[in-house]
């Protein structure tokens, strides 16, 4: 059969395992075979591993109103050179994507932008205020996968349970970025001694635990008492999860059954308060860095599906900002185009955490949060895919970033693992084989 | 002995160093004692004190030191003017650094400037406070004016006693005394202690830090506490852990008591025992200049 692009000699791996070498002959969006053919172009991919592509649930692109920090075309390249076929973006633009036109409009950019593909989170509630509920169902038909106020939090519990409610009854999931904003205050990284130390205004890990056990029991009101029930996708989801006591609090409910899911950030299982000694605004991020304990947890969590996900939570800004000192400077760090060769370094490679594992988490675990059905590598799929490079080692360089936020906390770190091609649909998003040498 | 090119913290200075910057600082203190109070020591060296939060006090005290050794003294106040117009830390440095400036004196409200502007300058940096973090000239010249009181700081108490959680100078304090023998405890209102602080023990009973003491230091209290709900009222305050005279007398008899300024009298302490004998208030601003000169001295020569 004649297809566009034959992959010679792949090894296939995914949430299921390894399952061999393969000649992947795709064309027309699809895997054609598995058995190799013609094509018009041919990739010699021996010690090369091809999976499907990742989904981030959890981006800031910053477009509209803030293209300073990132614009759709840089952050969307910079999830196409990570792996990433598609992408979750977070409404806290300028003004915030509240409204169906603006959902609509983001995807048709988007589409002419031909990157990974982007899927809008609309706000929960009109502007990101906490009040009056945003139009769900329109905003769905114009595309919007997930309904969220993210760093805004809703502090009304009332209005959370009416907008997990009604965005149930219209198919979309909720999530939540669970901070209580009266225990954080003024927190700008981990209360701990370490903060103590630096006298640096901290933040508690239990600004996130009695945030989360709050939601949690207006869930478990939902679904118990009023019969609340969400079809084919989480119905609430914990965006971000940094605390030990957090995280067991999900594991709890998970076992008594609420629809409940959540995420962990690349950030969160690589680093802690530690580094925040080096005084550098690199490493200020919210929720903060915790402490190692946390960090273990959060590793053990991910292993045992308690958090289903991965989610960048890519959050770009300026390098004039991030310069500032660590009171002004803005939370968050870039992390598109580094997510996945450092989680297989750093996971697989050093801890030996399971490949497959890790690659339900970055792939079947998010998609089944937005109710997705998971990608397969059999003939006839889509072929939303990602070529790596499992021994492919080079040290990250922020200059070389397509994301606009050209600085790194791993900056220099050795990584292996890194993407080598992208397919969205069968066409090459990014490609650098040149990178690759075996 | 060779010294860091620069004073953040007292992070890779060794006892040694610090033993010997404070010798140094009694040489400076007889050159103070002169009637012309000047030493060509830093005679062709610019010296820029750059104060992104306000102090008069310690800008003043950095700037004689640097002029009584010969020092070319520019001096800026960012507070109110280039970093309110959005310029940042870095770029307001580094073009102060095209005019040659040998050596910065730096303070800020935030945590972490003065190594970020080490990095950025690749300059002597000394820290005149940042955030709550760090005051290492003050913890210095709180150290050499115990040591003058008190001969050896080995096995002796230092009790300190205000709002330890939000004071640079006890962080600094219980920093740098344990390295010369001493035994810190802070005390304050449980809203203003943080749960951990290295190099010192932490109490709210004010009877239990200020026994068996052989010095005192009171920090100033910040009307803005009360504004964040961490303290109910200044006489909630006073109540509890104002130092009068009577709750002097739990510490050792003649016990000096210190205080870095500014002092709200009458509200940490009794405005008449900052007056009285065992002050060493005014002792301590004396020795922050013969101190500081140390420093420069140090940071900017390298060499004994």
């Amino acid at each position: 059969m004649k297809g566009e692009i034959l992959i010679k000699n792949v090894t296939l791996v995914d949430s299921q395992g390894t399952h061999g070498q393969a000649d992947v002959l795709v064309g027309e969006g699809r895997i054609i075979s598995l058995a190799g053919g013609e094509a018009a172009q041919v990739v010699e991919a021996a010690g090369l591993y091809l999976s499907p592509g990742f989904l981030d649930p959890h981006a800031h692109l910053r477009e509209p109103g803030q293209e300073v920090k990132e614009d759709l075309c840089s952050g969307l390249t910079a999830a196409a050179r990570g792996g990433y076929t598609d992408v979750v973006s977070m409404p806290n633009t300028t003004p915030p994507i509240d409204r169906p036109e603006a959902v609509a409009a983001l995807k048709s950019r988007a589409r002419a932008i031909g990157q990974a593909r982007l899927h809008p989170a609309a706000a929960l509630t009109q502007g990101q205020e906490g009040q009056l509920l945003t139009e769900a169902r329109l905003i769905k038909e114009a595309g919007a996968v997930l309904l969220t106020d993210d760093g805004r939090t809703n502090e009304d519990a009332g209005v959370l349970a009416l907008g997990l409610r009604y965005a149930a009854s219209v198919g979309l999931p909720v999530a939540v970025h669970a901070e209580d904003a009266g225990l954080r205050r003024g927190g700008v990284m981990h209360e701990g001694e370490v903060s103590f130390r630096l006298g640096l205004p901290g933040n508690p890990a239990y600004a996130e635990s009695a945030r989360i056990a709050r939601d949690l029991e207006v869930v478990r009101y939902l679904t118990e008492e009023l019969g609340v029930r969400a079809e084919g996708h989480s119905l609430l989801h914990f965006q971000h999860l940094s605390t030990r006591r957090g995280l067991e609090l999900i594991r709890q409910a998970k076992r008594e059954g609420l629809p409940v899911s959540a995420e962990v950030t690349p950030h969160h299982l690589t680093l802690t308060d530690r580094y925040l000694e080096r005084l550098e605004p690199l490493y200020k991020v919210a929720p903060p860095l915790r402490t190692e304990a946390d960090r273990r947890a959060l590793l053990e969590g991910l292993l045992e599906g308690s958090l289903d996900c991965v989610g960048t939570d890519h959050a770009p800004h300026t390098a004039d900002e991030k310069e500032l000192d660590l009171l002004r400077a803005p939370f968050g760090i870039p992390s598109l185009e580094v997510a996945w060769p450092l989680l297989y370094t750093e996971l697989v490679e050093k801890e030996g955490f399971p490949l497959p594992t890790l690659l339900e988490r970055f792939t079947d675990g998010p998609r089944r949060l937005l109710g997705l059905p998971p990608i397969r590598l059999e003939e006839g799929a889509e072929a939303s895919l990602v070529l790596w490079a499992p021994r492919l080692k080079r040290p990250v360089e922020p200059r070389t970033f397509a994301s606009k936020a050209r600085y790194s906390p791993w900056a220099g770190w050795q990584l292996q693992g890194w993407p080598v091609m992208t397919l969205v649909k069968g066409r090459v998003v990014f490609a650098d084989l040149l990178d690759y040498r075996p | 002995m060779s010294f860091p090119k620069h004073l953040l913290d007292f992070q890779g200075w060794s006892r040694a160093q610090i033993e010997s910057l404070l010798e140094t600082a009694r040489l400076m203190q007889e050159v103070l004692a002169r009637p012309v109070k000047k030493v060509p020591a830093l005679t062709g060296f610019t010296v820029a004190t750059v104060f992104f939060e306000p102090s008069t006090r310690t800008r003043i005290s950095f700037e004689l030191a640097a002029r009584r050794m010969s020092a070319d003294v520019v001096s800026f106040a960012g507070a109110t003017s280039s970093t309110a117009k959005g310029e940042t830390y870095r770029d307001t440095l580094r073009t102060l650094d095209q005019m040659g400036i040998d050596a910065y004196i730096l303070r800020t409200d935030a945590a972490g400037v003065p190594h970020q502007a080490h990095r950025w300058l690749k300059k002597p940096v000394i820290n005149a406070g940042d955030g709550w973090r760090a005051h290492p000239t003050q913890a210095l010249l709180d150290a050499f004016t115990l040591l003058e009181r008190l001969g050896s700081l080995e096995g002796k108490k230092i009790a300190i006693v205000g709002d330890i959680l939000h004071s640079r100078v006890a962080r600094s304090n219980a920093e740098l005394l344990p390295r010369l023998g001493a035994q810190v405890v802070a005390c304050g209102p449980a809203t203003l202690l943080p749960a951990h602080l290295p190099g010192a023990s932490l109490t709210t009973r004010l009877q239990e830090a200020l026994e068996e003491a052989d010095a005192v230091m009171v920090l100033r209290l910040q009307k803005e506490r009360m504004d964040r709900g961490l303290l109910p009222s200044i006489p909630e305050y006073i109540a509890g852990y104002q130092l009068t005279e009577a709750r002097l007398a739990w510490a050792k008899p003649e016990a000096p008591l210190l205080h870095p300024g500014p002092m709200n009298r009458d509200v940490e302490l009794e405005g008449t025992l900052a007056d009285s004998t065992r002050s060493l208030v005014e002792r301590q601003v004396a020795n922050g200049q013969a101190v500081r000169m140390a420093v420069l001295y140090h940071v900017l020569v390298g060499k004994q």
